[in-house]
């Protein structure tokens, strides 16, 4: 069984560095890592290759500079090769192009499942998913906290706000992975001895028979209108007990809906 | 309890200044500081994410013996130690032959400075198994290499060192533990051996115990050890752990600290012997474990440096939060945080000097015992070998000293919070109290400096080390700009060293009393001066950096700062100890024990 994972490398969230006032987005020139919430994708799909018995984990990303620092780690966790699309003309990307790109890139493999996470941990859109399925011409599962392969198709517990969801669904399909549902492996010092000769297949935009134009600022359906900082947060209410704090305590917490 | 972080940029900035790992392509294939950073930041993930969290449970947990004598590690320690096995930490330096890496130590130091800031209570299980293994490689018979090596490397079986008795400590030759053969190429021992660190413990399946013991015609002292394997469990023919062997923890230690590392009383054949192999030959022992000391008193220097960085942070962070009195030229009625205050920016730049010289000082030793081992070269080989002979007492002693110096310290910048165990500080101390003592006491490392490193060929190992000192001042100079500074109290603190080694060159042959009498002081001269050189090669280098138009002008500045405050403030220290040096043991003596009580 052959899996895609989509991953994402993103600035180190412990050394975010800052917005460029300018495109008014994320720097991304300095060192990037795996995205954490794509972890829990190639963590699942390792396992779902181990279970099968047969068949490699694929991982594809979009990413600056031809940058592979978080592939690398992705690749030492066990993952057997990579897909890079990286090129100038994909700066200012929304998250519509990224999914044509990433679609473009799956579509070169024949997976029989393509895993991603629920969202990125620098963009939170969440939708690329959903859209890179669409784009494909497969059915999407969302919010997976588990999944069997079973035949030709998934069993996937889909996390829901009171429980799960059990789905079923033919494969190829895309599913997405909620964060945390899985331990993610550290990579091992063989792993990543291993991983410096796994091959990266590194693309452009032309590569995938994609007009620049439809990608990158050009091809952006959205402006980013303005960037502010987060406000600060507001100091807390100072209760002075007068005989009543008690009974002001548990208004307080009844309007927050935690009692 | 502030969290570990990694401090991968003072490790890449060691690695490549003083270790000089890029010029160990020579004989190391495919090493060079950048693929090495890319296992130390996962490395140093794996640290501060698994073994970081466990350490303050070790401490208040510590490791358990059970009514039936086994022993049970704190909460945590099984799954921790399995994913370290998965993750192959322990394997990066060892032969490849055996399932290692190959890498040189220099590598596996840097993975041991990150897990011992980590957890130091956990590090010494692997740490002691190193050793093992370091022995087995150089010592053992092909059989005994390819029977416990290769799970030896990877950690599913742990190694102990099994040397003192209750009436040898310092002095190994005195041991008692026998070993009689038994005609079928075994021998069975028997004994009782004190401050076995791991001596037993649920981590690994099997444990590999190295034990000095006397064969019953050996020669008294340190001329009749032999060094016999004993394991856990006797392996089964198809090799894997089998019966259990005549040997057992009957106590462990309550210690001031390494709460979580079991300090074991072993009991060796107390039924019918334990079975016990011979690495080597007879009487060989002594001189095949002095083969792995260079490694050994590196490694415990090595956790000074690490429990003073993890200490470092922690201060650091707790010194930028922690409100009291008004700095001055704060406005009126403002509560500064104490890093505003002199006195506690002192403290802190203090520790932040140290921890450079010694991070310095100890890859420096590194990197010369790699070459000492690897170099294809022969005189570089005996001139490595020179120079880690040389470092080693001082890297084992001074960085030791400081550990406790500079853990103390950050107590003393939690004021009374750092008193208070919940702090987390105070353990950093107490685990640090014993490096000065084990693995040879500081007071062994100094007459080991002064009797038998100053000496060695005709004294032209420490005057060359003297001229490398003495070089750096001229570069300085020429360098000029920043660092030109460093070159006065630099030069004059050489000049106050070469002199005193000079004293003892003269005077310590014809009255060795004294030159042991001024062993200790002339050691902490020696690693203050020698910090103080790293120090001031830290800042050229740094400064080279700088003008090459680095990106990380910040931390490239900073290291010139902590070495300037380190030249000028720490290093003329120095002088103050000559006294103490060349003041002969006279003095010492001038009292009889009961004056010296009243």
């Amino acid at each position: 069984m052959n899996v895609v994972v989509c991953v994402k490398q993103i600035p180190d969230p412990a050394d975010p560095g800052e917005l460029d006032p300018e495109t008014k987005t994320l720097k991304r020139d300095s060192k990037l890592i795996l995205d954490e919430s794509d972890s829990y994708g190639v963590e699942m799909a390792l396992q779902l290759v181990d279970a099968a018995g047969e068949g490699e984990v694929t991982l594809v990303s979009m990413a600056p500079n031809n940058e592979v620092g978080g592939l690398r780690t992705a690749l030492a966790m066990g993952a057997a090769s990579a897909v890079l699309v990286s090129d100038e003309a994909l700066a200012g990307t929304d998250a519509l192009g990224t999914a044509k790109v990433l679609a473009a890139a799956i579509g070169r493999t024949s997976p029989d499942l393509v895993l991603a996470a629920t969202e990125s941990s620098d963009g939170y859109t969440g939708t690329v998913p959903a859209q890179v399925a669409e784009l494909l011409g497969l059915p999407s599962v969302t919010f997976a906290k588990e999944i069997a392969v079973d035949g030709g198709g998934v069993h996937v517990k889909r996390q829901t706000e009171d429980g799960y969801d059990s789905v079923e669904c033919p494969m190829p399909c895309l599913v997405s992975v909620t964060a945390g549902v899985v331990e993610p492996r550290y990579p091992s010092f063989k792993g990543i001895m291993a991983a410096k000769s796994k091959p990266v297949d590194e693309v452009t935009v032309a590569d995938l028979g994609i007009d620049a134009g439809s990608v990158g600022w050009a091809g952006g359906g959205q402006e980013i209108v303005g960037i502010e900082p987060a406000p600060a947060r507001e100091s807390g209410e100072v209760i002075e007990d007068e005989g009543d704090a008690h009974e002001r305590i548990v208004a307080f917490l009844d309007e927050l809906k935690v009692l | 309890m502030t969290e570990y972080r990694a401090p991968l940029r003072d490790l890449r900035h060691a690695l490549a200044c003083f270790a000089d790992l890029d010029g160990m392509s020579d004989f190391a294939e495919g090493v060079d500081v950048d693929t090495t950073m890319g296992f130390l930041e996962e490395a140093g993930r794996f640290m501060v994410e698994v073994l970081a969290p466990l350490n303050r449970v070790g401490d208040t947990q510590g490791s358990v013996r059970n009514d039936d004598g086994s022993v049970t590690t704190p909460d945590g320690w099984v799954e921790a130690y399995r994913q370290y096995v998965e993750a192959g930490w322990g394997a990066v330096s060892f032969d490849e032959a055996y399932g290692g890496g190959g890498f040189p130590h220099t590598v596996s130091l840097a993975i041991q400075e990150m897990m011992t800031s980590a957890n130091m209570g956990f590090s010494l299980c692997p740490l002691l198994t190193q050793g093992a293994i370091e022995m087995l490689t150089h010592h053992g018979s092909e059989e005994q290499k390819e029977t416990y090596l290769p799970k030896m490397v990877t950690g599913e079986w742990a190694g102990t060192m099994n040397l003192t008795e209750p009436d040898a400590g310092s002095d190994v030759g005195a041991l008692r533990t026998r070993a009689v053969p038994v005609g079928d190429g075994t021998y069975r021992i028997s004994g009782t051996k004190i401050f076995i660190t791991y001596g037993d413990h649920d981590l690994s399946d099997n444990i590999i115990h190295l034990v000095l013991a006397r064969t019953p015609d050996a020669p008294p002292g340190t001329k009749g050890i032999s060094c016999f394997i004993v394991p856990k469990f006797v392996l089964d023919d198809d090799g894997s752990p089998g019966v259990r062997n005549d040997v057992a923890c009957v106590s462990i230690e309550h210690k001031i600290g390494i709460h979580a590392s079991p300090t074991c009383v072993m009991s060796f054949g107390e039924n019918d012997g334990a079975v016990g192999y011979l690495i080597g030959e007879e009487n060989q022992g002594m001189r095949y474990m002095f083969t792995m000391m260079n490694n050994a008193r590196l490694s415990v220097g090595l956790s000074g440096l690490s429990l003073a960085e993890r200490a470092l942070q922690q201060s650091l962070t707790y010194a930028v939060e922690r409100t009291q009195g008004r700095a001055i030229g704060a406005p009126a009625g403002a509560s500064s945080p104490i890093i505003d205050h002199p006195d506690v920016r002192r403290m802190l730049m203090s520790m932040r000097s140290k921890v450079d010289a010694m991070r310095a000082l100890l890859y420096l030793d590194a990197g010369a015992v790699d070459r000492a081992d690897r170099h294809p070269e022969a005189d570089v080989r005996v001139r490595n070998d020179e120079l880690a002979q040389l470092l080693t007492p001082i890297s084992k002693a001074w960085c030791t000293d400081l550990g406790v110096e500079l853990t103390s310290t950050a107590i003393q910048i939690h004021g009374g919070m750092g008193y208070v165990e919940e702090t987390g500080v105070a353990q950093y101390w107490r685990d640090s109290r014993i490096t000065p003592i084990y693995e040879g006491t500081n007071g062994i490392q100094a007459m080991d400096l002064v009797m038998r490193k100053l000496p060695m060929d005709g004294g032209r190992v420490i005057t060359r080390f003297l001229d490398d000192m003495s070089a750096t001042v001229a570069e300085l100079r020429r360098a000029g700009g920043p660092v030109d500074p460093l070159a006065d109290p630099l030069e004059a603190a050489v000049a106050v060293l070469a002199e005193t080694t000079g004293w003892l060159a003269e005077n310590g042959m014809g009255d060795p009393a004294a030159a042991l009498a001024g062993a200790t002081p002339y050691l902490e001269m020696m690693g203050l001066v020698t910090g103080g050189w790293l120090s001031a090669r830290s800042a050229l280098a740094a400064h080279r950096a700088l003008e090459a138009g680095t990106d990380d002008q910040d931390f490239y500045r900073a290291k010139i700062a902590s070495a300037s405050y380190f030249c000028t403030q720490e290093l003329p220290r120095a002088h103050g100890l000559r006294a103490a040096v060349t003041a002969g043991a006279e003095a010492l003596f001038a009292l009889t024990p009961s004056q010296l009580g009243s």
